[in-house]
């Protein structure tokens, strides 16, 4: 059965919107397959809007990965802004895919990846656009099964009255292996209608079906348990991880948007998980064990990337990327490779040591040096042992010192405010750091025209972290903390007007933290939000906190518990948390264990240089660390010179 | 000790090429902005030997001219490049079409004669299509407006709200019928009257939007949906035909 486009239709109405090109696809590298050559047929959501969501690694990773395969087709969807969703609605115009513009309700799957929690309202738009019921259980055979992966779905509690399914972890494995149950359900006639799908998937142990699951609650108000309510269906289902990156040297053929979005460069993931142990940083805890993509591979990617792109920047992407293995050899073979073609090379790299610097020098050869960032996270020696973040104040002199001498202008550092045990004290000692910064590269440059930028945001506590059980900081304190450290760094006479300060407030950080660390008692919050308007919430010209507030009174009435609840109590050991059957190859004990030696003070070492400390990730996933060196190097391009074009 | 990038120069320009290119279809909605960029980026695909400007941050020297709104297609567009090593002009042209999506077309490449280029475009030709507006409808517009010595329009513009005539611009516009063959009328019975609009380029520059709301304020002409506009060329103005003449005739060998 053909799918009609809607861009007829829609056409009419981009004269009225702001920024019409994000609506009409058409990038480079996108793809749009025959619909009835397709059995399996997946809409790819990033739910922001499209300059956010075009450049995500994840969506473009999945696309091309499911558009690889034989009968399985993937287009994209992204938020539209609220001009463009009130004239869809006048008109009767459904949530589209910007590839082939067809109605997202005609898809099997919509898959919806989730970076932050913040995009949940979105969700509920594009659904309710697309005509799909909002909560799971209204819906029938005839709509598309609602997939969510991503950093958020580790704890999918809050939006499960809103998902089919779940998927933690790597997706490129886990979105064919869907794709297969899929295509057999099919072919076998659907057996059990959407149920019976839902349960073949559930049943990998891989996927994460909040229906299946019954949570019982204490009278305090806390979970009892969550328990499958189904044979067959696991008590805890895993994540998924993809153990050699050289197979999947993906995305080969990034999209190269006309619209501006706010990555105007190809990246390039060299390697995936992080083992530093900062506590605070559930990124590093969930993508573990680290994953390196080897030197040849980083070389093959770039080089085809940029002749399939035209991009004149690359970015070497992941959690820490002055930790691979074999960097200072990528950084020189790349800077060799691709010296006098004018192509930008970055690393964001944020770690705190003259290596970084040599780096940034290497990849900036005969580029411009304005910036560099490092993250001390903390701002005093004993809150940076707090959160397992081993850098002196020592440390970072040395750095700035090494950093400004090469001819670096700026310098930006990066802090967190509420951390665990953090006094105001802690958080004043970030003013001192900048003025010693500052002094230092004064100093080493012999002028007064060099600049540090102070940046600095609200902690808040996630799940599957050493701080999962900590209390967050109100954001009356957040503000107040913020604000002292603002009139220290302005009554600094000294060094003040050479001092930046950014910082956004601590509101923002408390509905993050609810959504974070709720459960299934929040989605009638998100509904509520919605329902009264709620978009965008990671904007903050769209965002509302009274809007949440109010929402929350209603929605958590009756239950026993409020927002404060969620977010500035700490937890015991014996609770049970709403994503423990979230299995992310994590020890809960040693994760407790860690959160105690972090109170006091004790500090953890990387595994991919010292002795394994047993954070449980590799036994239970049977994985382990895959890193270099290759002791393989890269060797030079034969640059091709257009002689077509000459006369 | 201000750092200064190391080595030779950039290579300098050789040869100028004068590019004529269409904006079509769904790729009308694309701003000048991402033209640049997708433009850009074609010509590092292509592999053109660009000449770059001196500097840590070189740019490829590329001039713009005069570029349509977004949302208005076009058959006339102009782009004036600067290359480091001489090149065929039709290579570059195909190589460059190839590179750049469907809609972005690149239709002619020629070498730089002497003369500015933008000084040629006087003025520019358009279409503009009303959907749903009968042909009787817009001629009485169209002779309602040309009656009037002038016809104060406002548009927001990067320095606020301004009001300028709309009507000094305009060298002719005619209202004509959906031209036979080319749609199917006996299908769609749906009138649609084509105006052909012939502006001057000014400062501000009168668009085919501002026309259409002078339009409007004269004659209460309100299409039922957003015309859809293109333009057809831009070049000297011919002031005893009032038509436009193709720029390039003075590079052609």
């Amino acid at each position: 059965m053909a799918v009609e486009s809607v861009f007829p239709r829609l056409e009419a109405l981009l004269p009225l919107v702001q920024k019409p090109i994000q609506y009409v696809g058409g990038e480079l590298n996108a793809r749009t397959k025959d619909w009835d050559a397709c059995d399996v047929r997946w809409a790819l959501m990033y739910p922001d809007a499209y300059e956010v969501g075009l450049p995500n690694q994840g969506v473009q990773i999945l696309y091309e990965v499911l558009n690889e395969q034989a009968g399985v087709l993937a287009e994209r969807t992204y938020s539209v802004w609220p001009d463009l969703e009130a004239l869809m609605r006048e008109h009767g115009v459904p949530q589209f895919t910007v590839d082939g513009h067809r109605p997202v309700s005609a898809f099997d799957v919509l898959g919806v990846s989730f970076s932050t929690e913040l995009g949940y309202t979105n969700l509920l738009t594009a659904l309710d656009l697309a005509g799909i019921p909002l909560e799971a259980r209204d819906r029938t055979d005839e709509h598309p099964i609602v997939l969510v992966g991503g950093h958020a779905a580790f704890n999918p509690e809050p939006i499960s009255d809103f998902v089919d399914a779940a998927i933690v972890g790597d997706g490129e494995q886990a979105v064919l292996l869907t794709s297969q149950l899929i295509r057999a359900w099919k072919n076998e006639g659907r057996p059990g209608g959407r149920e019976g799908l839902l349960l073949s998937l559930a049943k990998t142990g891989g996927v994460y079906v909040p229906a299946f699951y019954d949570v019982d609650y204490l009278p305090d108000g806390r979970i009892q348990r969550v328990a499958p309510n189904r044979p067959g269906v696991p008590w805890r289902v895993s994540k998924h991880t993809v153990m050699d990156l050289d197979e999947w040297p993906y995305p080969k053929t990034p999209l190269v948007p006309l619209a501006e979005t706010v990555h105007e460069r190809m990246s390039v993931e060299i390697f995936r998980g992080c083992t530093r142990g900062c506590r605070f940083c559930q990124a590093g805890m969930i993508t573990r064990p680290v994953r390196e993509r080897s030197i040849t591979g980083i070389a093959a990617m770039v080089e085809q990337g940029l002749a399939a792109t035209g991009f004149e920047e690359v970015g070497l992407l992941s959690l820490s990327s002055a930790d691979h293995s074999e960097i200072a050899e990528v950084a020189k073979g790349l800077a060799d490779r691709y010296e006098g073609t004018n192509t930008g090379l970055s690393l964001p790299s944020t770690r705190v040591d003259a290596f970084n610097i040599d780096l940034a020098n290497e990849l900036s050869r005969n580029g411009r040096r304005s910036g560099l960032t490092f993250a001390p996270e903390g701002g005093s020696e004993r809150i940076r042992k707090v959160i397992n973040k081993m850098v002196t104040e020592q440390d970072l002199i040395n750095t700035v010192t090494a950093a400004y001498g090469a001819g670096w202008r700026q310098v930006k550092l990066y802090f967190m405010c509420g951390l665990p045990t953090e006094t105001d004290e802690d958080v004043l000692q970030i003013a001192q750091l900048a003025r010693e910064v500052i002094r230092t590269g004064r100093k080493v440059t012999g002028t007064r025209d060099i600049r540090c930028t102070v940046s600095i945001g609200g902690f808040v506590p996630k799940p599957h972290t050493p701080f999962q059980w900590a209390a967050q900081l109100d954001h009356e304190s957040t503000d107040a903390r913020l604000a002292k450290l603002r009139d220290a760094i302005r009554g600094d006479r000294e060094v003040g007007k050479s001092i930046g300060f950014r910082y956004h407030d601590g509101r923002p950080g408390i509905v993050e933290g609810l959504l974070s660390r709720g459960d299934r008692r929040i989605g009638k919050v998100i509904r509520a939000v919605w329902a009264n308007g709620g978009r965008f919430d990671g904007w903050s010209e769209h965002f509302s906190f009274d809007r949440w507030m109010a929402a929350a009174e209603v929605g958590l009435a009756g239950t026993g518990v409020d927002v404060d609840w969620y977010t500035t109590r700490e937890r015991e050991y014996a609770e049970v948390l709403p994503w423990d059957h979230i299995d992310s190859g994590l020890d809960k004990d040693w994760l407790w264990e860690d959160w105690q030696d972090s109170v006091g003070g004790g500090e953890v070492e990387d595994c991919r240089w010292t002795p394994c400390y047993d954070c449980g990730v590799c036994p239970q996933l049977d994985t382990e660390i895959q890193i270099g060196p290759t002791g393989v190097t890269m060797l030079p391009l034969t640059v091709v010179s257009s002689p077509v074009l000459a006369r | 000790m201000a750092r200064t990038p190391e080595g030779p120069p950039p290579p300098p320009a050789v040869q100028r090429l004068r590019l004529r290119y269409a904006k079509r279809g769904r790729l009308r909605f694309s701003s000048h902005r991402d033209f640049q960029r997708a433009f850009e980026r074609a010509l590092r695909r292509a592999d053109v030997p660009m000449a770059y400007s001196a500097g840590f941050s070189p740019h490829p020297k590329v001039s713009y001219a005069n570029a349509a709104a977004t949302g208005v297609a076009s058959e006339a567009e102009y782009v004036e490049i600067a290359v480091a090593r001489r090149c065929d002009p039709e290579l570059v042209r195909a190589a460059l079409d190839a590179s750049l999506p469907p809609g972005l077309d690149v239709i002619e490449v020629v070498e730089a004669g002497p003369g500015s280029l933008v000084d040629r475009l006087e003025a520019s030709v358009y279409e503009i299509r009303l959907s749903g507006v009968d042909l009787s409808t817009a001629r009485a517009a169209v002779i309602a407006f040309l009656e009037q010595p002038e016809v104060m329009v406002e548009r927001m513009t990067k320095n606020g709200l301004r009001s300028f005539d709309a009507r000094a611009a305009v060298v002719a516009l005619r209202a004509t019928p959906e031209e036979a063959g080319l749609s199917v009328e006996s299908v769609d019975p749906a009138p649609c009257a084509i105006l052909r609009l012939v502006v001057r380029h000014t400062m501000p520059a009168v668009r085919p939007d501002d026309v259409l709301v002078a339009l409007r304020r004269v004659a209460d002409l309100a299409p039922p949906v957003p015309p859809s506009v293109t333009r057809l060329a831009q070049g000297p103005l011919d002031t005893a035909t009032d038509d436009v003449a193709d720029p390039l005739v003075p590079d052609r060998p």
